[in-house]
């Protein structure tokens, strides 16, 4: 049923995957940021209680979702990795890890500059925060590792190791922060949990989900690339890819 | 439009430091990070041609030494 | 038969931890001088210390054990010997559990012995201190298994140290999280046979699963 993936273990069948997708991904990246942002800074109602502070949701909680999604995604393509022995997998898993924690900055600043006027501290620790920076220091220590080796191929393996020990953490490190948090809590409420959300308010928000994962996957075919020539600087297809880029950009 | 002027939506009831920031910072961390996977990507095939040129140097300088 | 190549592998690592006493000694050394540190730096009051012993002795007790850890695979990879389990017809995952019981034995029995007079520096009640054996009890080999897998995948890099913490500690947070509340939960006189099952969840998990996430590092490692 999957034959039709085959191909993309081979790193150059990926490459040029990445060059097809790529367009693709950085017009539909624009596109629907554009849309979401304009939509969700200018067009959405105020909430009744955070007044237009609230629009920082509009980027919050898209980089919070995705910033776990794509540490499940680089999960999922060490799992590839280990048991079909593909590196490209490990490849992508690697182009992926920066992205993901640029993702989680996010979240936690934008979740720093919510609270600040919500609540008048610039740090909380409560429960979706202190998982956030926690899987902040999951993904450092993801890139740091793979950093670590210099043979790259034993670098992705242990990489993708730790990804899979961190992606089966992660919800005991969600839930056991959680409670904690419940333990700990003082007179604040977290309100970053909506009860219900109007959808002149949701629309802006799903659209900027699609944009930032479309960005994300943008971002990814470049990074992916950028790792696949530097794994396969002497391959006789690499040095055409770039003899030819280098003529294009002289002539 | 929820705002009835542009100053009024660059104030943003009040709140313009916090949104802005965000907004901002936001939007130069990913210029930030599409910037320099880019340029990576360029530099990465800048060596690639670098080391072709200086085999083809060494190649010719190799051929007319044996000649 | 095989009982006895398990065996040997076991005593020989008991032999050359007790040959190597003072490298024992270093991590029981730093987890003392860590606790000195917090009456010294934030009040010796016993209320305060009491209110942050729990969580002073098991922050103590994760940073000495990341020390202690690098131990565990190291000597093994540089001299050879752990060629020779992997290329060996023993399944690697048993050959790990081993290892990392005799690690357990030598590295964090030591720290269970100690806690007491850990528990007087920081003026835990007896019914903390009976929460707090226990907790170390299931938390300590969870240290150890979780730990080995981190261990098995940097024992081959040269500056494996700082980065293991740096891969260990979020994963760590959890138990902290739990142990820390059982031991409240007992200086409030409330039951903490919660937190402890979910530590013991946890154990399970990790003893149903590290081994082979072990000894695929160990392969990583020895490529």
């Amino acid at each position: 049923m999957w034959k039709w993936l085959h191909p993309y273990a081979k790193t150059e069948k990926a490459y040029r995957l990445c060059i097809t997708l790529q367009p693709w991904f950085w017009i539909g990246a624009i596109v629907c940021l554009f849309i979401g942002t304009i939509w969700g800074l200018a067009f959405a109602p105020q909430d009744y209680q955070q007044g237009d502070s609230f629009r920082i949701i509009y980027i919050h909680v898209p980089s919070a979702i995705l910033s776990m999604g794509t540490y499940v995604a680089m999960a999922v393509a060490a799992l590839v990795g280990m048991v079909w022995q593909w590196r490209t997998a490990y490849m992508t898993m690697i182009a992926m890890a920066p992205v993901g924690a640029v993702m989680t900055f996010i979240a936690l600043f934008t979740g720093a500059a919510w609270g600040k006027p919500m609540w008048g501290a610039w740090w909380v620790w409560d429960a979706r925060l202190t998982s956030e920076l926690i899987l902040l220091f999951l993904y450092i220590g993801v890139i740091a590792l793979y950093g670590a080796f210099e043979d790259k191929q034993q670098g992705g393996k242990a990489a993708g190791v730790m990804a899979l020990v961190g992606v089966v953490n992660i919800p005991i490190i969600h839930y056991s922060v959680e409670w904690w948090n419940t333990l700990h809590q003082g007179a604040t409420i977290s309100k970053f949990d909506n009860p219900s959300i109007a959808p002149e308010m949701l629309w802006p928000l799903l659209i900027n989900l699609l944009g930032f994962a479309l960005f994300i996957g943008a971002v990814t075919t470049v990074r992916l690339r950028s790792e696949i020539i530097r794994r396969e600087l002497h391959r006789p297809w690499v040095q055409a890819l770039a003899s030819s880029y280098y003529e294009n950009k002289r002539t | 439009m929820q705002f009835d002027s542009f100053s009024s939506f660059l104030s943003m009831g009040g709140y313009a430091f916090y949104v802005w920031l965000s907004f901002g910072v936001t939007g130069g961390a990913m210029l930030l990070l599409a910037l320099q996977s880019y340029l990576q990507h360029k530099s990465l095939l800048n060596t690639v041609v670098v080391e072709q040129e200086r085999r083809a140097r060494v190649k010719k300088a190799r051929d007319n030494a044996s000649m | 038969m095989v009982v006895a190549l398990y065996k040997g592998i076991f005593k020989r690592d008991m032999s050359i931890a007790f040959q190597q006493k003072a490298e024992l000694m270093q991590p029981l050394m730093f987890l003392l001088m860590v606790v000195t540190l917090f009456p010294l730096g934030v009040s010796p009051s016993p209320d305060t210390l009491q209110r942050i012993g729990p969580g002073v002795i098991w922050i103590a007790a994760i940073l000495s054990s990341l020390m202690a850890m690098e131990r565990m695979f190291r000597d093994d990879f540089q001299d050879g010997a752990m060629e020779q389990y992997v290329l060996s017809g023993l399944p690697l995952p048993a050959v790990s559990i081993v290892k990392v019981a005799g690690h357990w034995l030598v590295s964090f029995v030591p720290l269970l012995l100690l806690s007491p007079l850990l528990a007087v520096f920081l003026h835990l009640t007896i019914d903390m201190y009976i929460a707090l054996m226990l907790t170390l009890l299931l938390g300590t080999p969870l240290l150890s298994l979780i730990g080995a897998i981190a261990v098995g995948l940097t024992v081959g890099l040269q500056k494996g140290g700082l980065l293991l913490a740096l891969l260990l500690i979020p994963v760590f947070i959890p138990l902290l999280i739990f142990a820390t509340s059982a031991v409240d939960s007992a200086a409030l006189q409330l039951p903490y046979y919660p937190q402890l099952a979910i530590i013991a969840a946890m154990l399970l998990l990790a003893v149903a699963s590290a081994p082979f996430a072990i000894a695929y590092s160990l392969k990583v490692s020895q490529n």
